[in-house]
């Protein structure tokens, strides 16, 4: 019993330790940021491959999901007779809710996990060692320009997999053209119930995202065992601490956001 | 930048240590090792795998810091400097790491023009003059569209080796250069080093236990082994060497001071226990 209470207290050490350093790496990110001005090329490259790369999944998702939203919503809708409102339950709970968290999660899969790696194997094949050694920073030319495009990828993202939630292509398509809802009443329960606020909201939320992401990916990759087992540990972990972080700041942003809505 | 190295001595050496502690995990790799790298000379830094002869680059390029004593560029000590600082003596200082850490999204152009285009405003003309140039001195101008996948092991080094000496450095650090390197990489990157070192006024630090091979470039030699300096001097001084490490190393014994058998319980109470 007492070795199983001194067990968890250790881990417990660790994981405050941890997230110290953590920290400690995010700050030292943030100074290395002003730097990054002089090199934009390194940040146009980057949202490129973590945001553009990304789009096909996003897109995909983005369909199927106003889609899915749609079918059921019209079930429950159409019990009361208030199918007209399709559009609007739709709109949302895709901005408010779906649109940042599900988008969020799939750029941990996509893109998180390939900073991770990428990262990890540049310091298992001592390309890091290597910058330092030609007195280049790691943190100047590898990590902050990929801190920064997330933040700045995901909330474009998020806006796209909201459009095809949405849009023609998936709630849209069901409910309207499949189901037999009334097109403008699908419109007008849009433009009626989203207001700029819930849009802005929708990207603070998203930008948040991004940046947990990518925060955890680099500090993963950076401190990765230098082995293959490392790697592999790094891009598991990106996925499953940067999804889990999304859903607990999902909870407190929305408590924060939009309690007085 | 040179200011602080102008005021010192020239003819001192440019890389001095002083009473080298350096433990990793408890395990000591270093116990009061003192060693000077002589100006325009190839040092080599021999001894047997697992000896910490790759830490010891690490620590005279400040990446590592030791637990006890000073390493010395140029007068400085490295592990005392600002990053700032720091960042400026590494400029003097190229290193070849053992897997070459080539760029793998950059091409073997790119590579080179490296630490031109992030410590220099030259302009593009003048970087692409400058990196052909260091490519031609390693043979390998016409693979410069190439990516690192796409190159040999000895290519990969020699491209390092051009990066490495793209800032025109006071000193080169090479680790491992030739291991895993077919005979006649290996000639070729015996050459480039005493080349490099000799036409461009270089100091060379050569980390290896290929014994005839760096033996044949190297001015001096340190043997280290067992968290020590066993033994240290010209390469004819060291072949007469009564130092049974040396005799060991050189001589590619077995066993000796560098036993066969891993340390620890005896061959006859491992029997014993496992019979009962």
């Amino acid at each position: 019993m007492k070795s199983g209470l001194a067990q968890l207290g250790y881990t417990a050490l660790d994981w405050l330790a941890e997230l110290g350093r953590s920290v400690l790496f995010l700050l030292r990110i943030i100074a290395a940021l002003p730097m990054l001005g002089r090199k934009p090329r390194l940040l146009v490259e980057q949202v490129y491959s973590v945001g553009v790369l990304s789009l096909v999944i996003v897109v995909v998702s983005g369909l199927f999901v106003g889609m899915v939203l749609a079918l059921s919503g019209y079930r429950a809708l159409v019990q009361f007779g208030a199918s007209n409102a399709l559009g609007t339950s739709v709109a949302l709970v895709v901005i408010r809710e779906l649109g940042p968290v599900v988008t969020g999660l799939l750029f941990a899969g996509r893109a998180g996990s390939a900073v991770a790696a990428e990262i990890g194997l540049m310091k298992a094949t001592d390309q890091l060692s290597g910058m330092e050694m030609m007195a280049v920073d790691p943190l100047r030319r590898v990590v902050a320009p990929r801190f920064v495009a997330g933040i700045i990828a995901l909330p474009l993202l998020t806006a796209i997999f909201s459009v095809m939630a949405i849009g023609a292509g998936g709630g849209y398509f069901v409910g309207v053209t499949l189901l037999g809802v009334d097109a403008s009443a699908y419109w007008h329960g849009i433009q009626s119930s989203v207001g700029i606020g819930d849009i802005i909201d929708m990207f603070i939320k998203a930008g948040t995202f991004g940046a947990i992401v990518t925060w955890v990916a680099v500090f993963e990759g950076y401190y990765a065992a230098p082995t293959s087992e490392g790697v592999s540990r790094a891009t598991t972990n990106t996925v499953v601490i940067a999804s889990l972080a999304i859903l607990g700041a999902n909870l407190i942003l929305t408590a924060m956001l939009f309690s007085g809505g | 930048m040179t200011q602080r190295a102008d005021i010192h001595d020239s003819h001192s050496p440019l890389v001095e240590v002083r009473d080298l502690n350096f433990s990793i995990a408890g395990r000591p790799i270093y116990r009061g090792v003192n060693l000077d790298i002589e100006r325009g000379k190839v040092t080599a830094i021999m001894g047997p795998s697992g000896s910490g002869k790759t830490t010891l680059l690490r620590l005279i390029g400040g990446q590592w810091r030791a637990s006890q004593g000073q390493v010395l560029f140029d007068g400085e000590d490295v592990a005392r400097q600002s990053q700032r600082r720091l960042f400026d003596i590494r400029k003097r200082m190229g290193m070849l790491f053992q897997s070459g850490a080539l760029l793998s999204d950059l091409s073997v152009f790119d590579n080179v023009a490296f630490p031109l285009r992030e410590h220099t405003d030259l302009p593009g003309e003048l970087v692409r003059d400058i990196v052909l140039m260091k490519l031609q001195a390693v043979g390998l101008r016409n693979a410069r569209d190439l990516y690192p996948a796409e190159l040999s092991g000895g290519m990969a080094r020699r491209v390092a080796l051009a990066r490495s000496i793209a800032l025109d450095p006071d000193m080169v650090m090479y680790d491992e250069p030739f291991s895993g390197q077919d005979p006649i990489s290996m000639g070729v990157l015996l050459r480039l080093i005493r080349q490099l070192n000799d036409a461009l006024g270089l100091t060379s630090i050569v980390v290896s236990h290929d014994v005839n091979e760096t033996l044949g470039i190297a001015d001096y030699v340190y043997v280290i082994a067992d968290s020590e300096i066993v033994d240290h001097g010209t390469p004819d001084e060291l072949r007469q060497s009564d130092s049974e490490w040396v005799d060991q190393f050189l001589h590619a014994r077995a066993d000796g001071p560098v036993p066969f058998h891993y340390p620890g319980q005896s061959y006859r109470d491992d029997l014993l226990t496992s019979a009962r």
